[in-house]
């Protein structure tokens, strides 16, 4: 008798602080929800900005885009754009912004090289068939000449969740290898035609790192943060570049489309680094929904508008590609065209 | 309160149901067998999955099952009271309070190093993670859901029935088979049953170690010692970025397959318990 009290008495308190918590989110706080990726720089970015306050939940690009389908969210955020059923399922006209540009590297454990390699998109496409096994392959000394690469087995490490990562790194491979393009495909979660899944960056640093002969990608800031080497990758123009900050800005320094939704993996620009990708924050066009005020609607877009501009100065510091010139002139324009009862809010 | 319980139980079970039907409808009853999962193409099989639920939860079962009977007859007919009963009593009862990430991580960093240079010895591709590790790690989960029931069960047993083997000259071994094992038979293996449904579910102790590779292996040493994947970690991993309605109903009708497997199992349990009893 005493425990079904107690536990009563638990159930009131936990339904209070869920009213709270929901009535603190009614304020003026700005709520927004997505990618993981892009949360470290959120972070930074909003607690700097004081016009107003951002509580940003880093729960995946996915689930953020299933808040902003509830409309429980101000902006989602996702490091792939829209899908068509995903956009059918929003109901009404989503704008996607481009936030910052991040790039996916690829890392290895080789014993006994420490030179860093030079890879082709094809040859990492075969490598993840499981058409090219072992580290000394005609396919890679070719590229590395110089370098002695071993007789071991290659052992293929990839993301065993859904991610924003895995679909930039795929869709890179899709463009490069019609081979891949047709087997295979680009996603958030593909069918890994060989291989080992690792959970999360850390999962697939940490199998790479244990693995004598593996192979791996993650993303750039993680890599830097934890001292893993990387390959330098071949871009469309043939030339090796090496990933930096620089070069993933350069990647996204190309002709934007107007809706700012294309991939820049595998680069036009000669000097861009090809495994790149924006992440795009994502509102709805028409920002009279749900109860709205005007006020609260332009809040969000100074917010969106600061990010792009100021914000960008956050980016390098943590390791992440502020957006080019020709990416941040589209995304204005993007932000001007967002309306309130049909007017222009900007 | 037991209402409560089974209203929740059904409303589980029809909320998984209506979620999957888009998926049930255009993948049927093939869903169960198909080998390929591909999101992509929205191919959907759960075989490989299923299998590999399978495959790591009895494998842990068989090696945990003679350790956690060895300490529940150890503590509850060799030494039943007293400080060092006590302690190990509540060590093992603690291995089951640790988060199951903690059991990921000691897995990766200590157990998965070991197994690879085992895999060097044995002559299989040392990966460390796959089916074999995960099924370790999982053992030493389950161990503490048979041993703390066996304790309790086995020091309930009637003196007088112990006191009268003795009497009649029998050891402390044909005791404990003679008369404590066939008394707590029923009870041994509920808690047999019990860690069985724990291991089925465990995820993420799994999903770290059991490499997340769907590929299906052929040499008895692959599917030992290679890679695979469970429904539970299969569910956590892709769940959150599942983008389109079919993939997501999908993985849905997975964790029905998954509930339904734990019910069959439990009945199957329930019967064998009964058939004893009634002997």
């Amino acid at each position: 008798m005493n425990l079904t009290k107690n536990l009563k008495l638990a159930v009131v308190a936990l339904a209070a602080s869920c009213l709270t918590l929901a009535a603190s989110a009614q304020d003026n706080t700005l709520l927004g929800a997505g990618s993981t990726f892009v949360d470290p720089l959120f972070s930074k970015m909003f607690s700097q900005y004081t016009a107003s306050k951002v509580n940003y939940q880093s729960i995946g690009s996915g689930a953020g885009i299933a808040q902003l389908t509830a409309k429980t969210v101000d902006f989602g955020d996702s490091d792939v754009p829209l899908n068509d059923d995903q956009t059918a399922k929003m109901g009404a006209a989503v704008l996607h912004i481009p936030m910052t540009s991040g790039a996916v590297v690829v890392t290895y454990n080789i014993p006994g090289v420490s030179a860093s390699l030079n890879l082709t998109g094809k040859d990492i496409a075969d490598i993840y068939l499981g058409k090219v096994t072992k580290w000394n392959s005609p396919e890679i000394t070719a590229t590395n000449k110089g370098v002695s690469l071993p007789d071991l087995p290659i052992v293929v490490i990839h993301r065993s969740d859904g991610s924003g990562t895995s679909f930039i790194f795929t869709d890179f491979l899709t463009k490069v290898n019609p081979d891949w393009s047709s087997k295979i495909g680009k996603g958030a979660a593909v069918n890994w035609p060989a291989g080992l899944g690792g959970k999360g960056s850390a999962g697939v640093a940490g199998l790479v790192k244990q693995t004598p002969g593996a192979i791996g990608y993650v993303e750039l800031a993680y890599a830097i943060q934890n001292k893993m080497p990387y390959a330098s990758i071949q871009n469309k123009s043939g030339k090796f570049i090496v990933p930096t900050i620089q070069a993933t800005t350069l990647a996204s320094n190309v002709t934007i489309p107007a809706d700012t939704k294309v991939s820049i993996t595998n680069t036009d620009n000669a000097a861009g680094y090809p495994i790149a990708s924006f992440t795009w924050a994502l509102i709805y066009k028409e920002q009279n929904y749900g109860g709205r005020s005007k006020a609260r609607a332009t809040e969000l877009l100074k917010l969106l508008w600061w990010n792009i501009h100021q914000g960008q100065a956050d980016c390098e510091a943590l390791n992440y590609a502020p957006l080019s010139k020709s990416a941040v002139k589209t995304a204005e324009a993007v932000l001007k065209s967002a309306t309130f009862d049909g007017k222009a809010i900007l | 309160m037991s209402i409560l319980l089974l209203v929740i139980i059904v409303g589980v079970l029809a909320t998984l149901i209506t979620e999957s039907m888009p998926s049930i409808k255009s993948l049927g009853i093939g869903y169960l067998w198909g080998k390929v999962w591909d999101p992509i193409q929205n191919i959907y099989g759960a075989y490989p999955f299923l299998i590999g639920t399978l495959l790591t939860s009895f494998i842990a079962l068989i090696i945990s099952v003679p350790f956690s009977y060895a300490i529940a007859i150890y503590l509850g007919e060799y030494n039943p009271k007293g400080w060092l009963s006590d302690t190990l009593k509540n060590a093992v009862e603690l291995i089951a309070a640790v988060p199951s990430i903690i059991y990921g991580f000691w897995g990766i960093f200590v157990l998965v190093p070991l197994v690879r240079t085992l895999e060097m010895k044995i002559g299989v591709l040392p990966l460390g993670v796959g089916v074999f590790s995960a099924s370790l790690v999982l053992a030493v989960m389950i161990i503490p859901y048979g041993a703390s029931l066996g304790i309790t069960l086995i020091r309930m047993v009637p003196s007088p029935l112990k006191e009268g083997a003795y009497a009649l000259g029998a050891t402390r071994f044909e005791v404990i088979r003679n008369v404590i094992m066939p008394y707590t038979r029923t009870g041994l293996f509920a808690g047999v049953l019990l860690s069985l449904g724990r291991a089925l579910g465990e995820t993420m102790a799994v999903t770290m170690l059991i490499g997340n590779s769907s590929a299906i292996a052929s040499t008895f040493k692959e599917v030992l010692f290679g890679p695979g994947n469970t429904m539970a970690s299969v569910i956590a991993n892709e769940f959150a970025e599942a983008d389109h309605t079919l993939y997501l109903s999908a993985l849905i009708e997975l964790g029905l397959a998954l509930f339904l497997v734990t019910v069959v199992i439990n009945l199957i349990g329930k019967r064998i318990i009964t058939r004893f009893t009634n002997n």
